[in-house]
């Protein structure tokens, strides 16, 4: 059962090999054999979504997928959105609007937002609020996070005519 | 120490303006919300936690953990675990031999008694989680299927898990307190009590309970230690509030000299005063990295962190008030139980939540005669540690709701109750024989409630048949606990300076360290302002360093918002004399007097009576590094500076007014928070933006303590909440937006006039939201006196007065 199995994924743009035995999670993969450390583990048990990372597009909470179940898939994470340490709109709008501290639940909301901007591009706040909650946020009380997201929804809406 | 005159009193502030600003007293930087200096590695995923530490040859440990809250151990057979494959080694107490922990008050024993929490546990099981044995392996896949394989054999014994159990001793938790009480100390029995309540008009009695809470920050603890040889020395890479005191606490455990451990603490994810006790797991990492001479890392999972980490809050104040006919208050008798759990934590004891309630019990208010008791109780639950606001959540909600219950009882407004014993003139010396420096309570309370009023929530209230209710909490907070203060706490580890030492390099740039601790509150950011003000040169060329204990001589972390309160004016005050040194070089260099030359504002030192002279820092540093023969005789070669701070006397007070309005549902009894509007006042505000994220964060925490989150125990001890499942952390539907304003009465004390904004928000929730739950209950006869407040409590509040 624990025998190694040779994964094969695409993170961030590049494709990845990693031998790992079956029970071994995404986010440890990514954390730990990837070195890829921007995600973070809050819970283990898929509530709390630091963890959260976009396997093809949508965000999942990556320590509730085991690795292997990612084999061949696209896999977007926090380090995929800046360029060069040119931060992106949305992180940007993160830092305009304080809607970090810690920074340790931050990965996962900027994927999770990603998500939900994406497959909600016309959300209001309070839709956008809503989504949202499925993180959580120790620090903030998160209003300006979803001030940030929001922000970033307008600036992007305004930046694509519907 | 000099204080810095700072200009006004007690007064509303426009809202501040965006970017640098110069206003001729506070400079350049104080008072601007400018970016914060942490967020871009955090925001692009490179900052580093203590779980992305990997070393070279690095193992992972876990903990085999107690499943009984209390029993005696008859055995531990490790061998099955030893035999896991990937396990490299597993020890339980009497192989490491360990020294215990023990945290002292220096009181008499009929106050405190002293008690042990061993490292692991030895002869003795005290609480579901309790740590028993720990297991090393090459990842921590290995680690669990090695805590599978252990063996551990015990006898039962019945289960303290409240105050009646704990009380009737039937059993005890620790030997050396037969009756459960670790601490009982009844500090104040002024004259008058038992006369003012033979006198009084009005006696209220109040019992408010509070449940059993977790800071929670979203990174667990954890550690990773390792033994460099070279430096002959144990590094422990730890996400705790206090590096010195892990430091010194994993010496003397493991009996080495404080010089063989270093402490360093990397980004942390959130504490809230839970990593500012030292933990029994850092120091048995710590033992076995020694013993194994390999790194080993530990990260606890959240299973360990809800059931095994300190908890806090679960208290109980049985409160008298006698109030006369116009609603002054002229007594208070107060006894306080706070059920701290199975251990005391270091450095703080089993005392910290009765006495922190005992000190500042009587609030914002006139009080003329004050009695209380306050006893610490030890029981078979996870031990307490601090947590943001320690008691004063809990000490607020009881005096917020004798208001409360005066005002019905009087048939007067309950603001205006409060108006009519709020402290309004200061320096104000209470019957706790605390001096209460220049605040805003008053005005904090006349402008939420005009907030409200204003925006018509009292005609909506008494226009529908919907569950509406208002409710106010009016309160101060004592951030500045300098040494004096912490002593009449009579700990035998007295916190209360803070050091910092600052140094600038050739190009003109600044390093400065500070013994208080970031964890998310801006330190980076926040301290960088104050430097550059000082210095005159932009943020961008100040570093700040923290969080290690090669480099920085002694510090006491950060919790009790001490951080720009102490902290600050520790390197305000180096920085101030950095500039000094500069300028005592400039002149010499210029060939002018001492008190001809002055810091230009811009990164130079300019000759006064001809302003065309001037050197920059990058041309003094040349001279004092470079060419130091160039220096004047008696200055030494180099740029540094250091300075101390501690806060004289009784220390500073924040203050705030919050008010809440909220309507509780007839179908389910939930309650919906339909406006939160908080005025606060932390004298001169270095940043905007921070102090407003302090101020949500926390009362995001207040709500969460007020409406949602509770660990309670069986009566066999097994914890309710070893998950997110259970354990009901709100999320963005649940906290409210939160309007704040800002009043500004600086303190005169600090280097700053600032005063610390950490933990307000979570002290005036509690009580803003009991107090508006009441309300939207008034018509049933119900008042509720214990948080959280459980939908179905009000469901059947709603049914039964209907």
């Amino acid at each position: 059962m624990n025998d190694p199995h040779l994964l094969s994924l695409t993170v961030n743009g590049t494709e990845q090999e990693v031998v790992v035995e079956p029970r071994r999670t995404l986010a440890d993969v990514l954390r730990h054999d990837l070195r890829l450390t921007g995600t973070h583990v809050g819970c283990e048990h898929g509530v709390c979504g630091a963890c959260t990372v976009l396997l093809d597009d949508a965000p999942v909470r990556a320590c509730l997928v085991f690795a292997v179940q990612a084999e061949g898939a696209e896999v977007r994470t926090v380090e995929s959105l800046d360029a060069e340490g040119r931060l992106s709109d949305l992180q940007q709008a993160f830092s305009d609007h304080h809607g970090l501290q810690c920074g340790f639940c931050t990965p996962g909301f900027l994927m999770l937002a990603e998500g939900v901007l994406d497959e909600q591009p016309d959300a209001s706040r309070e839709e956008i609020r809503e989504a949202l909650s499925a993180n959580l946020c120790r620090c903030t009380g998160y209003q300006t996070i979803v001030d940030a997201v929001h922000a970033t929804a307008c600036s992007r809406r305004q930046e694509i005519p519907s | 120490m000099t204080a810095t005159e700072l200009p006004g009193d007690g007064h509303a502030t426009e809202p501040r303006a965006e970017g640098p600003r110069f206003d001729g007293h506070r400079g350049r930087w104080v008072g601007a919300s400018i970016p914060r200096h942490e967020d871009p590695r955090l925001l692009t995923g490179r900052g580093r936690f203590v779980d992305d530490i990997t070393l070279s040859g690095m193992l992972h440990a876990g903990f085999v953990r107690a499943t009984v809250a209390h029993a005696q151990i008859t055995g531990i057979d490790l061998t099955a675990t030893r035999a896991v494959e990937g396990v490299v080694a597993a020890y339980d107490a009497s192989d490491l031999a360990l020294g215990d922990i023990v945290a002292l008050l220096d009181r008499p024993a009929e106050e405190f008694t002293p008690t042990a929490m061993p490292i692991l546990a030895k002869d003795k099981i005290r609480f579901v989680g309790e740590p028993l044995a720990i297991v090393v392996a090459r990842d921590p896949y290995a680690v669990e299927d090695g805590i599978e394989a252990a063996v551990v054999e015990h006898t039962a014994l019945d289960a303290i898990v409240d105050e009646e159990t704990a009380l009737r001793a039937s059993t005890t938790v620790h030997d050396e307190a037969p009756d459960n009480v670790l601490l009982d100390v009844s500090m104040f029995d002024t004259p008058g009590v038992d006369e003012a309540f033979a006198d009084a008009d009005v006696t209220v009695e109040v019992t408010t309970r509070s449940g059993r809470q977790n800071a929670l920050p979203l990174e667990t603890r954890g550690v990773v230690v390792s033994w460099d040889a070279r430096d002959d020395q144990l590094l422990v890479q730890t996400c705790t509030q206090v590096p010195h005191q892990v430091r010194t606490l994993v010496a003397r455990c493991l009996d080495v000299p404080e010089r063989t451990v270093r402490v360093t603490v990397p980004d942390m994810g959130g504490g809230f005063g839970q990593k500012c006790v030292v933990g029994r797991e850092e120091v048995a990492v710590a033992a076995v990295a020694q013993r194994l001479h390999r790194p080993v890392k530990w990260i606890e999972d959240r299973r360990e962190a809800l059931t095994a980490g300190f908890l806090a809050r679960e208290q109980t104040y049985r409160t008298r008030a006698a109030f006369d006919a116009d609603g002054h208050i002229t007594a208070l008798d107060v006894d306080v139980v706070c059920d701290m759990g199975a251990y005391s934590c270091y450095p703080f004891t089993a005392g910290i939540e009765p006495l922190m309630a005992s000190a500042e019990m009587p609030s914002v208010y006139r009080v003329p005669a004050y009695r209380v008791r306050g006893r610490a109780l030890t029981s078979n639950k996870a031990p307490t540690a601090p947590y943001r606001g320690v008691s004063r959540p809990q000490y607020v909600v009881a005096i917020e709701r004798v208001m409360e219950r005066a005002a019905r009882e009087l048939g007067l407004d309950p603001v205006e109750v409060r108006r009519r014993n709020v402290i309004t003139e200061f320096p104000y010396t209470g019957v706790n024989a605390v001096t209460y420096d220049p605040g805003t309570y008053r005005e904090s309370l006349d402008l939420a409630e005009a907030t409200i009023r204003d925006e018509g929530w009292y005609e909506l209230r008494e226009s529908t048949d919907r569950h509406i209710g208002i409710g106010f909490c009016c309160f101060s907070e004592r951030t500045g606990y300098g040494s004096e203060a912490f002593a009449k706490r009579k700990m035998t580890v007295v916190p209360g300076f803070d050091l910092s030492e600052i140094r600038m390099d050739t190009t003109g740039a600044v390093v400065v360290t500070s013994g208080t601790m970031n964890h998310g509150q801006s330190h980076e950011t926040t301290f960088a302002q104050i430097v550059a003000d000082r210095l005159g040169i932009d943020t961008a060329r100040v570093k700040l360093r923290q969080g290690d204990t090669e480099r920085i001589a002694y510090g006491w972390g950060t919790f009790a918002s001490r951080s720009v309160t102490i902290g600050g004016s520790a390197v305000a005050l180096a920085s101030q004399r950095l500039g000094e040194l500069l300028c005592r070089i400039a002149a010499h260099l210029l060939e002018t007097r001492p008190d001809n030359v002055a810091l230009d504002g811009d990164g130079g030192v300019v000759q006064l009576d001809d302003p065309d002279r001037r050197l920059t820092y990058e041309d003094i540093a040349d001279v004092a590094y470079l060419r130091s023969h160039l220096l004047p005789k008696d200055v030494e070669p180099a740029l540094t500076a250091t300075a101390s701070f501690d806060v004289p006397g009784d220390g500073t007070f924040s203050n705030a007014t919050h008010a809440v309005v909220v309507e509780a549902d007839p179908g389910t009894g939930a309650i919906r928070i339909l406006r939160y509007a908080c005025v606060e006042d932390c004298g001169v505000v270095i940043h905007p933006k921070v102090v407003e994220g302090q101020c949500r964060g926390g009362i995001a925490q207040g709500i969460a303590g007020a409406l949602f989150e509770e660990i309670t125990y069986d009566a066999h001890g097994e914890p309710s909440a070893a998950s997110f499942i259970d354990y009901l952390v709100p999320t963005a539907t649940e906290i409210p937006d939160v309007s704040i304003a800002h009043l500004e009465t600086p303190c005169a004390f600090t280097e700053n006039g600032a005063k610390g904004a950490g933990e307000g928000g979570t002290i005036g929730a509690p009580a803003a939201v009991l107090n508006a739950v009441n309300d939207a209950l008034r018509h049933t006869g119900v008042e509720l006196d214990a948080t959280p407040i459980h939908p179905r409590v009000v469901l059947d509040a709603l049914e039964g007065g209907l």
